[in-house]
């Protein structure tokens, strides 16, 4: 089997890897680089556990190759926060109390980060359509929905 | 040693090509042993499952022309094979030109998904499922291959032979599609029937476009396209005849309704039963029909 190296953006900082072949992004992140709050849940693109920013747009890293991201930039649940300050869709998570077991809850935040950057006033159809590829089965989706409008709510100018 | 619950991907080699020239050679040379693959929706599922064992999987998408999505009022609509399928929803000439295909393409699994998943990968995927495929053979797309000759084009409806199975040989990429400009005054409607409301596979998908015509004797003509009623993607041609000879009234839709249904022939799976399939047809033909209807004419 082929092994590259390359050389990937992850969360800020340059990291040069080897990967063989047929490592996904999200093993690579996991267990060459352990960042494990990326999660594998189904390995096969339904459950969005493993849900990251590629680019700027959300992706299932077990759907990529690690050796596809070379001159990527990738950005994990481990990067929404910045001097150990919360990203607000993080902070409106755990006011709305959205969480329960967690584990969908990276992807969660991975996803719906891309929405509010893309459409920062979505509707509550907006936001299960763009949380469709993420699954929860603690929850029933409510709280996780009311904490994307909280978010988005918050993240507006006044009046807006 | 990793520790993961999957076994995960098998080996193979990763193959990055120069060019489209160096590609098709390659493929042709270990037709057999090596895939090509754009987003990989399909392929590594299918490589992690067994189903597929190929020695090289060959990355496309950096190739010439590959990237590009461009919109002219002559040649209509051309996208890359390696662009992505929110890219197209978002380009503002499929907004106001082509909407069916951004309807299509937000039926497609997640958004996450569709930031890698291709059409180009949807229609050489050949699945009778293929979302946004409807879509592609009512706007009557033309696909560019290049094979180890080079160049060449290829009408989609003559596309499909069975499930994952196309005219493609060893050696052909798929390097784009082209979408001509639709025929004035269209109006077109994507019915999918899933377990859920979006992201599940299709267990009937309806696609129609019609449009007014003076040359044919009803004034209009209509294009219907069946999704996971055939071994392939499927266009009932004497639904669509009825519906370009004859006036059209309540009734004509309904015939041609039942056309389209006798022109199924679905199968029994885990998704449904092959009866409610055909029926299905039926209605949602139908349902398709008028909505398209009432904005025709």
């Amino acid at each position: 089997m082929s092994m590259h190296r390359i050389t990937v953006n992850v969360n800020g900082a340059t990291e040069v890897v080897d990967v063989p072949a047929n490592m996904t992004l999200l093993l690579m992140l996991r267990e060459k680089l352990a960042l494990t709050g990326t999660k594998n849940g189904c390995a096969s693109g339904e459950c969005g556990a493993c849900t990251v920013l590629l680019n700027g747009e959300p992706v299932n890293s077990c759907m990529v190759l690690a050796v596809e991201c070379d001159g990527a930039e990738v950005v994990t649940v481990e990067g929404l926060s910045s001097d150990h300050q919360l990203d607000p869709i993080q902070q409106a998570f755990i006011d709305a109390g959205a969480v329960q077991c967690g584990f969908c809850i990276p992807g969660m935040l991975i996803s719906s980060r891309a929405l509010l950057d893309r459409n920062p006033k979505p509707s509550e159809y907006d936001i299960r359509e763009a949380l469709v590829g993420n699954l929860c089965r603690c929850t029933g989706y409510r709280r996780i929905i009311d904490a994307v409008q909280k978010s988005a709510q918050m993240e507006r100018a006044p009046g807006d | 040693m990793s520790i993961t619950p999957h076994p995960g991907l098998p080996e193979f080699d990763y193959i990055k090509p120069g060019s489209l020239a160096e590609a098709s050679q390659f493929l042709a040379e270990h037709a057999g042993e090596a895939r090509l693959f754009s987003g990989g929706t399909d392929v590594f599922v299918r490589m992690r499952d067994g189903l597929w064992t190929e020695k090289y999987l060959v990355d496309v998408k950096a190739l010439e022309g590959m990237n590009e999505i461009a919109f002219d009022l002559s040649s209509g609509l051309t996208v890359g094979a390696a662009v992505n399928m929110n890219r197209v929803a978002a380009f503002p000439a499929v907004k106001e030109f082509y909407p069916l295909l951004e309807d299509a393409i937000r039926t497609v699994a997640s958004y996450q998904l569709r930031s890698r998943a291709t059409i180009i990968g949807n229609i050489c995927n050949a699945s009778p499922a293929g979302d946004t495929v409807g879509a592609c053979l009512v706007l009557d797309a033309v696909l560019k291959v290049h094979g180890v000759d080079g160049f060449r084009e290829e009408a989609l409806n003559s596309f499909f032979l069975g499930p994952g199975k196309t005219v493609l040989k060893p050696g052909d990429i798929v390097t784009s599609i082209r979408f001509p400009i639709p025929p004035a005054g269209y109006a077109a409607k994507y019915i999918k029937l899933g377990r859920n409301a979006i992201g599940d596979l299709a267990i009937v998908g309806v696609t129609v476009l019609g449009y007014p015509d003076a040359s044919a004797a009803s004034g209009y003509r209509f294009r219907i396209a069946l999704a996971s009623v055939a071994p392939v993607p499927l266009r009932p041609v004497k639904a669509e005849e009825l519906l370009a000879s004859r006036q059209i009234l309540p009734e004509t839709l309904e015939e041609a309704s039942i056309l389209a249904m006798d022109a199924s022939s679905p199968i029994d799976d885990v998704r449904s039963g092959a009866r409610y399939r055909k029926l299905m047809v039926r209605n949602l033909t139908l349902k398709a029909l008028k909505i398209v209807w009432d904005k025709i004419h």
